[in-house]
């Protein structure tokens, strides 16, 4: 693609079904009921001059530039906010208009510098176009009079920058951080001549604002007044490619504005249909890791992980690695390999892993990082529906009328989501959140929780199962829906079960700290809708019930009819970006894609018959067995992609020992993460930049990724993972991902109808894609559930055994913030370092008093399991007894004092309750300072030559 | 805990009683079939031998009902390796 701007067509789409006609320029031109005169014009080809429209944004009406005329109107209306109707006839060009609009931008003009030469956003700014639209050529009040010019510009955004001289007043960007990010960040401060954009308080600038550097603003910029900081440096990009974002699992999609082989932005992809032309600060601006300094770019081999690093050419390092396996293979058998998929490379390099494992080592002995994450929603959801993924698409919350939060903290975790919830909240939907943390969503500007059970950390199925007590005993369920879409006798035996006295909000008050009142009313809330959304996160899953809990809001959903439909259903807010499409592709231990079980002899030969190799029956390996195998001496060597499992697993003794005790761990990364510390191969990774592929986001939403530049390493992900298998003796040749893509759809019935030129021709499809929905499937168990009946399941609150006590009283839960992602990998390798610098612990004001610890003091945070330090901030947003830290940093690891305790039916580490101590401390731990000597002694390079 | 040596062992008792535990509800019958067959689906073959390893232990510290999936597993496991 060359480089062309988006199209704008000046106000949103209208979402009526009716039609008007009416008349332009004596062209006749039929649209939906509501739309503007503008966008009409431009929806058949016209144009009209604008500076304060833009299609992101509602109609606004200052600028006076788009005035038209009306037959049978007087005066010339604004087209901007004029709605179109039947027969009317519009007139865009005429004298007097011309005469107008010249003077509008002659006013414009007089108070804008002349340097359009030298200005970055020479060719791209819309004050540019317009005045050459309106064929202003002189200006009458000539330069001299007050204006703006030379203001200082506010360089204090590490991304984009602010020059107030060049800024038009147009608000865009005002209504950008309103309407589109939420945040509310920015003011017109003073009026008319005097007025002018402001961050927040007159005395902020952009960093130390409300900002959260969305960039919703830079882009709804007509001028160079908010630009991107890259434009400047590099110039306007010449090329546009379109590709998804790898970071979180919303999936934004994103043009990757090019300058030759150099990348000068990301912009938001208006079509994009998971994020509508919106991004967050990650996939926005965080992109500079793929240039950083630390990327390896070669190959690197060791005999033993005490020797430094020696860097190798790609057919030594494969060979070493194949020889290796092999040998352990002839002596150990194949159960004594495995492989770690990424959930952050493409579906394509995913599947290939995973056939690598089973087809190539000849074990099932593969699992992927959604083990530590939303493994229980794909257990949950596949018993209670019949499909281990999310019922809904992202629109459909533009459709809810009630929306419950549940162990989610989507404004950082989510935010191009949490945006769109937002925006639905401000309309007037209903929000209960359930979360022992006061998160952002209880209260920001004009959305407040109706309610906000903060309940102790650990109690999510006592409190789910409390809500249903009160659905079924006050006759809140909706027993047409269950009697013609689940299972009536199951559902019978479930009320029962909920409806005993033992799982009141009054009994379990004492355990899950709820008010009782609170509860009740949460409960009426959800079960009446009529619409009614629960969104979940991990703080659902990692717990010793994640997979209850996801139950337990599955029948929840059943309950009160809430499925299949838009503005309703079960929707898990997907950690990382491929987490959804690792699970697909069969990552896990136990089935193959499309989730079928590894047991089923029909699905095995299906396999065998494509591949020409007999696969193991038996179920492999989860990571944590994984670990334990490896100290007990039965699992030797280990293939990971694209993880970090040292920082990001729990326990992070337990999982140093099981590295330590393999003989070979290849680890397939961009740096050299924590891992690598312990590992004999390194083969450099390719960043999403790099790569061509699909990566499938929350709502099941496959979507291309392009390359845009060659991989540093000279391959991309998927063919180090072929040459791999190639060195093995394999005989795969792939020469394109696309062909992967064919391999997925002919063995997985949810993919059928999958193929990579469709993809091309839709932009994205949501599986399943197959003959009964040749266009994808954005909502689920329309009609009925994918498994039959819907099965409701008796999810018994069982305490988790990590309690309080004497040693350590109080309870530790784990999240993430905004400006980071998962360990840090990437985003500490950009600008972003600078909103989040370290992991801190927050703690509750009265827990830090009794402890004589002050804000900024550095604690020792200690379990049963380990002990690390850092710096507490003293906060309300916990409750007392509860702290709660980040795990960005390696420094921190905050995963030393996480535990062994995972959920009964996947495994998933138990991260968000883990009983702790806090004590005031100098500094750095012991353990701190070792791990920083270990690490710095596995990371050294012995500089020879490479072949 | 258990009596076990073993990483593997000590896990697969943890693993166990807490499948167990949250079956119990349905009452003690369905609990142990529900969890045998939890653990056939889900259990890697070192895994569920080590299990079968520790039943004749008196300290493997298997609850009754995860002590019970087990034996029923491990029985099935010696027919099907009969038959
Ligand atoms: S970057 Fe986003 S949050 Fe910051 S001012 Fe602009 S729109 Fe608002
Ligand atoms: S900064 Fe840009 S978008 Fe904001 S008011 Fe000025 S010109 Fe308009
Ligand atoms: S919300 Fe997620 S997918 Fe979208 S830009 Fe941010 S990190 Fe990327
Ligand atoms: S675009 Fe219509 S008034 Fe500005």
């Amino acid at each position: 693609m060359s480089y062309e701007p988006q199209p704008d067509f000046g106000t949103p789409a209208s979402r009526a079904d009716e039609q008007v006609t009416l008349t332009i320029d004596g062209r006749a031109v039929t649209v939906a009921q509501g739309t503007s005169v503008m966008r009409a014009a431009r929806e058949c080809g016209g144009d009209i001059p604008s500076l304060c429209a833009s299609d992101s944004l509602e109609a606004f009406g200052s600028c006076r530039l788009c005035l038209v005329e009306i037959e049978g109107r007087k005066g010339t209306p604004a087209s901007c906010t004029t709605p179109a109707e039947q027969g009317m006839v519009v007139h865009t060009q005429s004298e007097r208009l011309a005469r107008l609009r010249r003077g509008v931008m002659e006013l414009y003009i007089s108070d804008h510098p002349l340097d359009c030469l030298t200005c970055s956003a020479n060719n791209d700014c819309e004050l540019q176009d317009m005045a050459a639209a309106v064929g202003l050529r002189d200006v009458r009040f000539g330069y001299d009079g007050a204006n703006h010019l030379g203001t200082k510009p506010d360089l204090s955004n590490p991304y984009f920058l602010f020059a107030p001289d060049k800024c038009i007043v147009c608000s865009r960007c005002v209504r950008a951080c309103d309407e589109v990010q939420g945040t509310l960040a920015l003011t017109v401060d003073g009026r008319g001549f005097a007025s002018a954009i402001s961050a927040g308080q007159s005395a902020d600038d952009f960093l130390s604002s409300e900002c959260v550097s969305c960039g919703a603003c830079v882009q709804a910029c007509p001028t160079s007044a908010l630009m991107e900081k890259s434009v400047k440096e590099l110039g306007l990009p010449e090329r546009a490619v379109i590709t998804t974002c790898a970071y979180c699992g919303v999936g934004c999609t994103f043009r990757a504005e090019m300058r030759g082989e150099q990348l000068v932005r990301m912009v938001p992809w208006k079509q994009g249909k998971a994020n509508r032309g919106h991004s967050c600060v990650k996939g926005r601006f965080a992109w500079g890791y793929a240039n950083h300094k630390d990327r390896v770019r070669q190959p690197m081999i060791r005999e033993r992980v005490d020797e430094p690093w020696r860097e190798v050419s790609w057919d030594e390092a494969l060979a070493f690695t194949a020889g290796r396996l092999a040998a352990i293979k002839a002596a150990q058998g194949a159960r004594a390999l495995g492989g770690i998929t990424s959930s952050r490379c493409t579906n394509e390099e995913t599947f290939l892993v995973q056939k690598l494992v089973r087809a190539g080592f000849g074990s099932n002995n593969v699992d992927t990082c959604a083990r530590v994450c939303h493994s229980p929603t794909g257990y949950g959801l596949k018993t209670t529906f019949g499909t281990s993924a999310g019922t809904q698409d992202f629109d459909s919350v533009e459709h809810a009328d009630v929306i419950l939060v549940i162990g989610a903290n989507p404004t950082d975790a989510h935010p191009v989501f949490a945006s769109r919830m937002k925006r639905r909240l401000r309309q007037g939907a209903k929000l209960i959140v359930i979360d022992p943390r006061r998160i952002d969503l209880v209260k920001s500007p004009h959305v407040e929780a109706a309610h906000h059970l903060a309940l102790q950390p650990g109690t999510n199925v006592a409190v789910l199962t409390a809500m249903a007590h009160v659905i079924v005993t006050e006759g809140l369920a909706d027993e047409a829906f269950i009697r013609e879409r689940c299972d009536w006798d199951e559902y019978q035996d479930w009320a029962r079960f909920v409806a005993d006295t033992r799982h009141s909000p009054e009994t379990l008050e004492p355990v899950t700290r709820v008010p009782a009142a609170e509860l009740h009313d949460a409960a009426r809330l959800y079960a009446r809708g009529p619409n009614s959304a629960i969104y979940y996160g991990l703080g659902v899953t990692e717990h010793s019930q994640g997979s209850s809990t996801v139950m337990a809001i599955a029948n929840l959903a059943m309950a009160t009819g809430n499925i299949g439909r838009p503005g309703v259903g079960v929707n898990p807010l997907r950690g990382q970006n491929n987490v959804q499409g690792a699970c697909d592709m069969g990552s896990f231990p136990h089935e193959l894609s499309g989730y079928r079980h590894i047991s089923d002899g029909a699905t095995r030969a299906l396999f065998e018959g494509d591949w020409g190799v007999s696969l193991d029956p038996e179920p492999g390996l989860r990571i944590p067995n994984m670990l334990d195998a490896a100290i007990d001496g039965s699992f030797r060597a280990l293939y990971i992609q694209g993880e970090d499992i040292l920082q990001s697993d729990p326990n992070t003794h337990h999982v140093a020992a099981g590295l330590a005790a393999m003989e070979l761990v290849i680890v397939q990364d961009l740096f050299l993460n924590e891992t690598a510390s312990y590992a004999h191969v390194f083969l450099p990774g390719s960043t999403f930049l790099e790569k061509n592929g699909t990566f499938t986001n929350a709502e099941r939403r496959i979507q291309p990724v392009r390359k845009v530049m060659e991989p540093a390493s000279g391959m991309e992900d998927w063919q180090v993972t072929q040459a791999l298998a190639n060195a093995m003796g394999l005989d795969w040749d792939y020469s394109h991902p696309r062909e992967i893509l064919a391999e997925i759809a002919r063995l997985t019935p949810s993919f059928a109808g999958v193929s990579w030129e469709k993809l091309e021709r839709e932009g994205s499809l949501q599986w399943p894609v197959n003959e009964a929905s040749p266009d994808g499937s954005p909502i689920m168990h329309v009609d009925g559930f994918v498994r039959g009946k819907g099965h409701f399941v008796v999810t018994d609150y069982v305490p988790t055994d990590e309690m309080t006590g004497p040693r350590f009283p109080l309870l530790l839960t784990t999240g993430r913030i905004l400006s980071q992602y998962n360990v840090g990998t990437q985003t500490r390798r950009t600008a972003n370092a600078q909103w989040h610098e370290e992991d801190v612990l927050e703690i509750h004001p009265v827990d830090a008093e009794n402890r004589g610890l002050q804000d900024g003091d550095w604690t020792r945070l200690a379990s049963r399991t380990g002990e690390t330090t850092l710096r507490v901030t003293v906060t309300d947003r916990v409750a007392p007894g509860v702290v709660y830290t980040t795990f960005h940093h390696p420094a921190t690891q905050a995963n030393v004092v996480t535990t062994e305790f995972s959920d009964w039916a996947t495994n998933c580490p138990e991260y968000k309750v883990t009983a702790v101590q806090v004590l005031p401390s100098n500094g750095p731990s012991g353990w701190q300072q070792d791990y920083a000597e270990h690490t710095a002694r596995s990371r050294r390079i012995a500089h020879e030559p490479a072949e | 805990m258990s009596g076990s040596a073993t990483a593997t062992g000590q896990s697969v008792v943890r693993m166990a009683n807490d499948i167990a535990r949250n079956f119990a509800a349905l009452g003690e019958e369905q609990a142990i079939r529900q969890t045998a067959e939890h653990i056939a689906l889900f259990w890697d073959p070192r895994m569920k031998a080590a299990g079968f390893a520790l039943l004749a232990r008196a300290d493997s510290g298997f609850s009754p009902e995860a002590g019970a999936a087990l034996a029923q597993l491990a029985g099935e496991a010696r027919d099907s390796a009969q038959g």
